[in-house]
């Protein structure tokens, strides 16, 4: 089986480097779609709706993209505004639920026999009668009020069962949301999570800026994502306007991807050697971390790199002796980070802690859908760089972390290898970045048009789909972070444990809220 | 242990001196403590909330904890809860749905409390705006004191956004007693 080509549909390429298609079909192809998804081994990426308009036909359409090993495909399924349902996905890919609750939340589009029916993003903020992604309603004045309404919490009932409830503000300086531990002494029996605070109308916001602006916003999805989320952003509006981006924008490209990945796995290795109560890995770790920031300030003129990618290439790029800093800056973390790996390996009490806590099987991770980093530390051998190699990864035979164990310590293990694959990683791009331009023209396509960007990023792959007016404006932009999907497996993830290593676990993680708030 | 030991041995201390306040000279890390103390009577305890942020701005908060910055060392520290704090750190454009959880945070903060907004969301709402999910800068929300720019304002920034509220926080008490004395 070789998803998505064994589909009988038609799918149009999105002329993006990755090999990724649209097609549009009707309520069976969609029911089959999924059926032929679910038995190629397929995965589901991302589920969102759009408001066409009446001026496209279609008015109201679900879309759905789903991965296989022959790429992705975009399945389009356009709903009547009368009555606008569809099937159901979450029975095959639990991941679809809480993006089902999402879109009938922000546009009133409905999964036919779905469970779950409770809202996700809205607690309340906005009547549920009006809609923020519907067009009609942009005349709407901005701020709609509604009242806050009780959330139905699953309840445990049982001798000696209580509740914990935590945030939304937080212990710590953490982005907030709501745990609700269902335990017995200190065991966990169920943990249920409500995301949404920070939810701040990205999507809306969206199609009220320019193309060419709007990588900024893609940018801010998820901060410690900026990289991720703007590239996939900028693929998107490259392949709909069928730009190439030069050879050295690319790789410049993929040189600030790895840095952040970098970035984000040296934090969270120091993080989780602190939350073991072992400081001294945060102190070592946090400072390879500044060193690192101040590197990519040095070299791209900003700490995370907010803004460098830009529709068509890159806006800043590193002079040769910045080139040579850095990959001296490589071997001496490379240095630090073996050592600190050896410290961590022979620990006692820092091992204790990491094994077997916050187990998910390879099996349940397949389940559920579990993605990225923490899908390859439950076997899931799924990375962009190695699966769809493109420019300038398919020079570079990125080799792939992974782990079957699916415990805290699987996930600090993968971090460990991807650091150092990233280094390596790092040091090829500077020592053989390519000449010429950093920035290709770009011009906006004169009528509607679909493009798609897939970019393998730290915590795991992002995906943008991105739909053009033919006034050359953003009719729909859609911003897939994976926390989408590794949420709800956090959920599984923590029973059984003990209420004290839930910050451990959460942090093994370290999944965006920002990102799946939107 | 040994090689835990030597690692830490070989490091050395890092930290690099505390920026200046806007206003003022150069202070130093015991004048800083000093300020602290005449104003609070104890070391500087923060509640940090993130109201709706992208979370760029808690990466830049967390890297103050690191060596170089070493803000425990200055006497400040981040606490669990409001009712320990004697600031509010706020990041974000504030989202609808953590407009209220925000006030009673700052309701619960015992007086004299002060807020200092981070990052371009906070000091205005930043790319984000208002819109029917955000209700722009913090100051919309509650009162602010300071209002620290940059998306993210890099650790430094922000310190220097602290001692400043602090500074200004000295300032209105010593106004307060001279007007009752």
């Amino acid at each position: 089986m070789d998803f998505p080509a064994d589909l009988a549909i038609d799918l149009v390429p999105l002329g993006a480097p990755l090999p990724m298609a649209r097609g549009v079909v009707d309520a069976a192809q969609w029911q089959a779609a999924a059926t032929s998804a679910a038995e190629s081994g397929a995965r589901l990426v991302a589920l969102w709706g759009s408001d066409r308009g009446a001026a496209e036909g279609g008015e109201l359409a679900v879309c759905a993209a789903f991965a296989g090993r022959g790429g992705l495909a975009w399945l389009d399924l356009a709903l009547p505004a009368s009555a606008p349902r569809y099937p159901d996905l979450s029975a095959r890919f639990p991941a679809a639920l809480r993006m089902q609750r999402a879109a009938a939340d922000l546009l009133g589009i409905d999964a036919a026999g779905a469970e779950d029916r409770r809202p996700w993003l809205n607690h309340g903020a906005w009547p549920p009668s009006w809609l923020p992604l519907r067009r009609e309603d942009t005349a709407e004045a901005s701020s709609p009020h509604g009242a806050a309404g009780d959330y139905a919490f699953v309840r445990v009932e049982g001798d000696g069962v209580h509740e914990i409830p935590v945030g939304p503000v937080h212990a710590g300086i953490i982005e907030p949301g709501h745990f609700r531990f269902s335990v017995v002494g200190e065991k966990v029996l169920r943990l249920e999570q409500r995301l949404g605070y920070t939810h701040k109308g990205i999507e809306r916001r969206f199609t009220e800026l320019a193309p060419l602006e709007a990588h900024r916003l893609a940018g801010r999805v998820s901060g410690d994502s900026t990289l991720a989320f703007a590239w996939a952003y900028c693929m998107a509006l490259e392949s709909a306007a069928t730009c190439t981006v030069p050879p050295r924008a690319a790789a410049l490209r993929a040189l600030m991807l790895e840095r952040e990945r970098v970035a984000n796995h040296l934090g969270d290795l120091g993080a989780l050697a602190n939350d073991a109560a072992f400081a001294f890995g945060l102190a070592q770790f946090s400072r390879l971390r500044e060193d690192w920031l101040r590197m990519s300030r040095d070299a791209f003129g900003h700490r995370l790199m907010m803004d460098c990618v830009q529709p068509g290439g890159v806006a800043a790029e590193p002079d040769a002796a910045t080139l040579k800093r850095i990959q001296m800056q490589c071997d001496a973390v490379e240095r630090e980070a073996r050592l600190l790996l050896s410290i961590y390996e022979e620990h006692a009490g820092l091992q204790d802690r990491f094994m077997t806590t916050g187990r998910v099987t390879p099996e349940l991770a397949a389940e559920l859908g579990l993605a990225g980093l923490a899908g390859r530390a439950s076997g899931q051998a799924a990375d962009l760089r190695c699966d769809h190699a493109w420019a300038p990864y398919d020079a570079l035979a990125v080799r792939m972390a992974t782990r079957r164990e699916g415990d805290v310590a699987a996930r600090v293990a993968v971090r460990f290898d991807e650091v150092f694959e990233s280094l390596r990683l790092t040091r090829a791009l500077c020592a053989r970045l390519p000449d010429g331009p950093v920035q290709a023209d770009l011009a906006l396509p004169a009528g509607a048009a679909f493009g798609a960007g897939w970019v393998e990023g730290w915590r795991g792959e992002v995906f943008v789909a991105l739909e053009l007016g033919a006034d050359a404006s953003i009719r729909r932009c859609h911003c897939h972070d994976p926390s989408w999907q590794n949420w709800p497996v956090l959920e599984h993830a923590v029973i059984g444990n003990i209420v004290p290593d839930f910050p451990l676990i959460n942090k093994s993680f370290n999944l965006s809220y920002s990102g799946q708030d939107l | 242990m040994w090689k835990t030991l030597r690692q830490i041995a070989r490091n050395g201390i890092r930290t690099e001196p505390a920026p200046e306040p806007d206003e003022a000279l150069r202070e130093s890390a015991e004048r800083i403590q000093r300020e602290l103390l005449a104003i609070l009577g104890q070391a500087l305890a923060i509640r940090q909330v993130d109201a709706g942020s992208c979370n760029g701005c808690e990466l830049e908060i967390h890297a103050l904890g690191n060596p170089y910055y070493n803000i425990e060392g200055l006497g400040i520290r981040f606490v669990a809860s409001p009712r320990h704090a004697d600031l509010l750190l706020v990041t974000g454009p504030v989202s609808r749905h953590m407009e209220t959880a925000l006030r009673r945070t700052y309701d619960a903060t015992p007086e004299p409390r002060l807020v200092v907004a981070v990052g371009d969301c906070g000091c205005s709402g930043g790319i984000f705006g208002e819109s029917y999910a955000s209700c722009g800068r913090v100051a919309n929300v509650i009162p602010v004191d300071v209002a620290v720019a940059g998306c993210p304002p890099p650790p430094l920034e922000i310190l220097r956004g602290i001692l400043t509220a602090v500074r200004r926080g000295h300032e209105g008490v010593r106004a307060l007693r001279a007007g009752s004395a």
